[in-house]
């Protein structure tokens, strides 16, 4: 398969793919490639340029940042699923960054490419709302921090502009007895999430004293859980407690349910407590409270 | 729009001019002559193109010739250039790791990754290191087996 | 067992690594898309993106216009220098109606995909980025894909020569059915999908044509299973005489089936080449393969069995829309009456069957052979049904079955379709799977697990299968438009190396490490010394190809035989130069000596040196070391298995694990058992593919919604176990050497023997049947409307 043709440009800094991006109109930021290049192919997206970010080394790396850990946007999937930093603290995003694609698409596919394209059955999305991650943008008014939570708003949108980079993702760090967990059910041929759940939950004591569920896969975008989030709270993090509140998502996810020719959108609502609860759990588990 | 790139491919340098659009499967088999890179698919998904770009498994047809400007590049023309087969490909044969040999440069290079990563894999970390290569015909048992067999003879 | 079979030598029957294997490991080995001549040109075919509609008008006005395009062609073009493409499988007695099915559609294109005109250019970019400047006008009209539906009144006519859709009807029957359920204490029914499937070679298909206006010769690079059977059929299509055509199967990246119709893409590479006088390459992108290579499968089956209240078979019965896509592909009409219906009764005595089949036009991809073509989707039936009866019994599927085989033989048994199969020991088989995977055990396993609402599932599948295709004049009788005999050609130099050409197609298979080990077995030379030629028209004798299990059963018999004429000559040859009468001259271990003399002997090397230079011949020998073998089989060889699954379903989401699979085949003497137990991981997972995540899907409109491997799941290496592969020896007694074929084998039972494992694991819920692929949400469904 052969893309339409374009211009290509590579920027060797930030502030050279901020000019190159204002001076081509409807030029796409290329990182990893690992999404607009299979869009390309298939001639389903066709711009007119595309900028290079790929070789801005201030864009690349994990690193402690004050309160979190701070993800450059060029920083690919398997350099996040093998950062003892980020299985420490933010063991879902480890997860889910080890479950992308394959070994080959982790390999070049970055955390940034993979947030902007923001596709709904991505894994990386549902994981960050969850996670209560932050995303560092760049544009011509300067720099600006995006809550994940709100930042995915439809089936391949967000609220980035056109003449936006992103530079980095933040999550937070860890409280004291908190965990996170991925689970996911992948499609058997593309290994796109048919259901993606990412629970982060705190607890003191026994008690849950904080949770934030994120769903993907089965609905337009990364989106939290909020009823299961709030049957959680307050509550045990035992089995039974889990698989109550894990029975809320049907109230989360309302009519919104994607569906396909592999799994309708009937039988993802079915299953969905399933995949929330086994989150939950495994969340809770090491919170410290298997 | 024309660009001009510079890879080192197989330890020799070329220097080419590019069109953008120019995949790196394509730049290495139509613009080198290096076929023995396969294409198995459009989609990303059978990682027949695999190939290792500066010590990094790959596949050579989710980038751009023009991403890998600078870069050094191996192909399975690259790893035994005398005909002495490395270690994997040793592996391969003797394990009847291959049948119609179509996925098998892009098995080898999916192999070389996981070696380099993990010398001693059990059989279930190699069948997840081959998730994005697929083979039709093998069932994937014998080249778990050679990829083992691999290991044991100290392959990297 | 039968005296004719050769006992197994040192050579034969070791698992020795392949020949072919360096060539491939390296990188050096050329597909048909790797070879590049100079001059060449790329064609890119458009294609219709609509399931059934009429061609109002076509523009390549602004596709001729572009950057490096050399020409753009339409069905137009092709009118008198193209003929249909042929179908070379004309059932008898099913009035089968043959629709003219033209290499670029003029004025109807009938599925996704069906080719509309191509554009040549200098490179393969230039090509595809004017195809998307070709201007067709359509007008839409209304399409059929289910082959039942299709049959039905008021259902959208694909052509005018074929009312209701139908293509054939074809009936099959022996014993009395109507007795045999008259008779009967209980009779089981069930209606199963065998769903279409992409066969998904991992090279795609593809062509590089070269036309020399000059001479009128063209050489054809492609990717196929039977580069003989190519040029006849593009002899009759392009009007090339077969002394002018040439074609070269190089390395072919494996095939299934797939890759033995010509295609239309084959046919618009050659046009192209002709009218241009320049060389031609198309080589499909995977989408394009989707839409254009043939399918598999595709099958609506109802099947009803009688049988007494002790489980004793008595009949089978059953109705069959089988989906043929909107033309009939080169083999399609035989193989799912002749490769399937004939297979009916498979290993088990069974007085009375009869079957009804429908072969059913539908707006979508040609289909043809697939791995195992026809048996798997007869082995699906009976095997099912006979689990459902083992259930409705409440008689263990095991013991049901023994109840019901065929008693060993070792040959020939007649079976009541008329097949005469060739050699057999089904309890055999089944008894070694059952102990190998503990069945006793698992079932208790299965029972304490189910205590702990953990749902485990225990499938079991016996099968014999028709391969080695097959005597001639037996093709003759069911309208196979060609032999099926397969040729050899032994070839001694004076250095004692020697060339092997055979007529079939090996691609993946490893015939070249087989064949050689046939040869040095019998003569006694170095595997390594005995090189074997396949591929290429111009250099190999006639043969059918590679397909049907048939290259190692059918060209290895014509080698066998070769190597024995070599060495009949060669005892000829030595009795005149050791001055002994021939009947004294005996063979032993690579060397001929005088019986008793086994000092004064010669080898085969001093033969073919003596026999080359000819210096001292017997009076009227001919000089040269050369055996040529045309091998018609006197029978079909039958292979046989008995395997077992190990499932276990997730009640919660439906989820299906495989945990374990145990393969007993029986396919006679194996020459290689290292390539045999390859074949058969690969053949099982195909099986396995189908019954878990395999299918092709078209909405109502004939939009194929699984067009690529973002879509259509094919077994990946991380969803599946080791299989447990072991064997039973049971040799052919018509063949030379004792084989059977296995390229097919594995797969011809193991979709129903997962599927019987998922079934069975949900038993407590009361499950008797789940469309194929068993997807989660299939399963969970089928759970949740029973409940355990």
């Amino acid at each position: 398969m052969y893309s339409a043709n374009f211009d290509y440009h590579r920027a060797k800094s930030l502030s050279d793919a901020q000019r190159l991006l204002a001076s081509n109109p409807g030029a796409k930021l290329l990182a990893g490639g690992h999404s607009l290049i299979p869009l390309m192919k298939l001639r389903l997206a066709s711009p007119s340029a595309v900028v290079d970010i790929g070789r801005i080394p201030e864009l690349r790396g994990i690193s402690k940042s004050g309160d979190g850990i701070r993800i450059g946007s060029l920083t690919t999937h398997a350099e996040i699923a093998a950062s003892a930093d980020v299985q420490k603290s933010a063991a879902a995003l480890a997860e889910a960054a080890g479950l992308v694609g394959d070994p080959a698409v982790r390999s070049r596919g970055t955390i940034g490419g993979n947030v902007a394209h923001a596709d709904p059955a991505s894994d990386l999305p549902t994981v960050l709302v969850a996670l209560d991650a932050k995303i560092v943008a760049i544009g011509p008014k300067g720099e600006r921090t995006i809550s994940a939570d709100g930042f995915f708003t439809g089936i391949m949108s967000t609220t980035l502009a056109d003449d936006e980079v992103i530079t980095a993702i933040v999550v937070p760090a860890l409280a004291k007895e908190q965990g996170s967990a991925y689970v996911k059910f992948s499609h058997p041929a593309s290994r796109y999430a048919v259901i993606g759940v990412a629970a982060s939950v705190t607890s003191s004591g026994g008690t849950c004293s904080a949770a934030r569920v994120a769903l993907g896969g089965l609905v337009p975008h990364a989106t939290r859980a909020n009823a299961v989030e709030k049957a959680l709270v307050g509550g045990g993090l035992d089995t039974t407690a889990i698989g109550t509140a894990a029975a809320k998502v049907g109230t989360d996810l309302g009519n919104e349910v994607t569906g396909d020719i592999f799994a309708s959108a009937e039988y993802r609502t079915a299953v969905a407590p399933v995949y929330v609860k086994r989150a939950i759990a495994a969340a809770a588990a090491r919170a410290g409270l298997a | 729009m024309e660009l001009s790139v510079s890879l080192t491919v197989n330890g020799r340098r070329y220097d080419r001019q590019i069109e953008p659009r120019l995949l790196l499967v394509h730049f290495l088999r139509d613009t080198l002559n290096l076929t023995g890179t396969k294409i198995g698919c459009d989609t990303s998904q059978c990682g027949a193109c695999t190939v290792m770009l500066d010590g990094v498994a790959v596949k050579s047809c989710t980038c751009l010739a023009a991403q890998a400007d600078g870069s050094s590049v191996t192909t399975i023309e690259g790893l035994a250039p005398d005909g002495q087969l490395d270690r994997v490909q040793e592996a391969f044969w003797e394990k009847h790791g291959l049948q119609c040999g179509f996925c098998t440069p892009g098995m080898i290079f999916a192999t070389k990754a996981l070696l380099a990563a993990n010398s001693n894999p059990s059989a279930e970390q190699i069948r997840h290191a081959l998730e994005g290569n697929m083979c039709r015909c093998t069932g994937y048992q014998n080249i778990v087996r050679s990829v083992q067999a691999a290991a044991a003879a100290g392959a990297r | 067992m039968a005296t004719t079979v050769a006992a197994p030598a040192r050579i034969f029957g070791s698992g020795i690594k392949r020949r072919e294997d360096p060539r491939l490991l390296t990188g050096t080995a050329r597909y048909t898309a790797d070879i590049t001549l100079p001059g060449q040109l790329y064609a890119a075919i458009l294609r219709s993106p609509h399931g059934h509609a009429r061609i109002k008008k076509i523009d390549t006005a602004a596709a001729k216009a572009a950057p490096g395009v050399v020409a753009a062609f339409t069905g137009a073009d092709t009118e008198g220098v193209l003929q249909c493409i042929p179908c070379a499988w004309l059932v008898p007695g099913s009035e089968l109606k043959v629709c003219p099915y033209p290499p670029i559609a003029k004025t109807i294109v009938r599925y996704v995909g069906d080719a509309v005109a191509v554009v040549v250019a200098d490179s393969a970019q230039q090509a595809y980025d004017a195809v998307d400047l070709i201007e067709v006008d359509y007008d839409p009209m209304p399409a059929t894909v289910d082959p039942e539906q299709a049959v039905k009144p008021g259902a959208p006519q694909i052509h005018t020569e074929a009312p209701n859709n139908i293509a054939f009807k074809w009936t099959v029957s022996g014993g009395d059915i109507e007795a045999a359920f008259k008779k009967a204490d209980i009779v089981v029914r069930d209606r199963i999908i065998q769903q279409r499937l992409i066969p998904t070679a991992m090279e795609t298909r593809g062509a590089l044509a070269h036309y020399l206006p000059a001479t009128g010769e063209l050489t054809l690079w492609n990717t196929t299973q039977n580069p003989h059977i190519v040029r006849f059929i593009m002899s009759l299509v392009c009007n090339i005489p077969e002394d002018r055509l040439r074609v070269i199967a190089p390395e072919v990246g494996g095939g299934f089936g797939s890759k033995i119709p010509q295609i239309q893409g084959d046919f618009i590479t050659v046009f192209c080449s002709m009218k241009l006088g320049r060389p031609v390459k198309w080589i499909e992108t995977r989408s394009e393969n989707y839409q254009s290579t043939t399918h598999g499968r595709d099958h609506v089956q109802d099947v009803e069995m009688a049988a007494t209240k002790d489980g004793k078979i008595l009949g089978l019965r059953c109705t069959v829309w089988a989906g043929m896509g909107a033309y009939l592909s080169t083999a399609a009409p035989g193989i799912p009456t002749i490769l399937h219906g004939l297979m009916l009764s498979g290993p088990y005595q069974i007085g009375a069957v009869k079957e009804d089949v429908y072969g059913v036009y539908t707006n979508t991809t040609p289909v043809e052979a697939y791995r195992g073509a026809g048996r798997p989707e007869a082995t699906f039936m009976l095997e099912r049904v006979i689990d459902r009866l083992a259930d409705e019994l409440k008689i263990d599927p095991v013991e049901i079955r023994k109840r019901n085989l065929i008693p060993p033989f070792d040959n020939g048994h007649d079976v009541v379709t008329g097949l005469k199969y060739d050699s057999g020991n089904y309890q055999g088989a089944l008894d070694k799977a059952l102990t190998h995977a503990g069945y006793a055990a698992l079932r208790n396993e299965q029972a304490e697990a189910r205590k702990k609402g953990r749902y485990i599932g225990i499938g079991v599948g016996i099968y014999v299968e028709i391969c080695g295709l097959g005597p001639s004049q037996v093709a003759g009788a069911v309208g196979f438009q060609g032999g099926l005999w397969e040729s050899a050609i032994v070839r001694f130099h004076p250095s004692g190396k020697a060339h092997v050409f055979i007529g079939s197609s090996p691609h993946g298979q490893g015939e070249e490490t087989t064949f050689a080990q046939i040869v040095a077995d019998e003569l006694g030379v170095s595997v390594g010394d005995v090189k074997i030629v396949h591929g290429d028209t111009e250099t190999t004798p006639m043969g059918w190809g590679t397909y049907g299990s048939r290259t190692t059963a059918v060209s290895g018999a014509a080698l066998a035989v070769a190597t024995r004429k070599i060495k009949e000559k060669a005892k000829l040859l030595t009795s005149h130069l050791l001055e002994a009468a021939v009947e004294d001259i005996e063979y032993e271990n690579g060397k001929f000596f005088v019986r008793g003399f086994p000092d004064k002997s010669k080898t085969i090397q001093d033969i073919a040196l003596m026999a080359n230079v000819a210096w001292n011949m017997p009076q009227g020998m001919e000089p040269g070391l050369e055996a040529t073998t045309f091998y018609d089989p006197p029978n079909f060889v039958y292979p046989f298995g008995a395997h077992i699954a190990v499932v276990e379903v997730d009640a919660e989401t439906g989820v299906v694990q495989l945990k374990r699979y145990v393969a007993v085949d029986d396919c006679g003497h194996q020459i290689n058992p290292m390539i045999v137990e390859g074949q058969v991981h690969g053949g099982v997972v195909q099986g396995i593919g189908q019954a878990l995540w395999e299918r092709a899907v078209y909405d109502d409109n004939g939009q194929l919604l699984t067009g690529s491997l973002a879509d259509y799941a094919i077994p990946r290496a991380d969803v599946l176990p080791d299989i447990e592969v072991l064997h039973t020896v049971t040799p052919s007694p018509h063949h030379p050497l004792g084989v059977k074929g296995i390229g097919e084998a594995g797969t011809i039972v193991s979709t129903c023997t997962v599927y019987n494992a998922v079934i069975d694991a949900l038993e407590p819920f009361g499950v008797e049947s789940i469309q194929m692929p068993l997807t989660p949400e299939r399963v969970f469904n089928a759970m949740s409307k029973k409940g355990p």
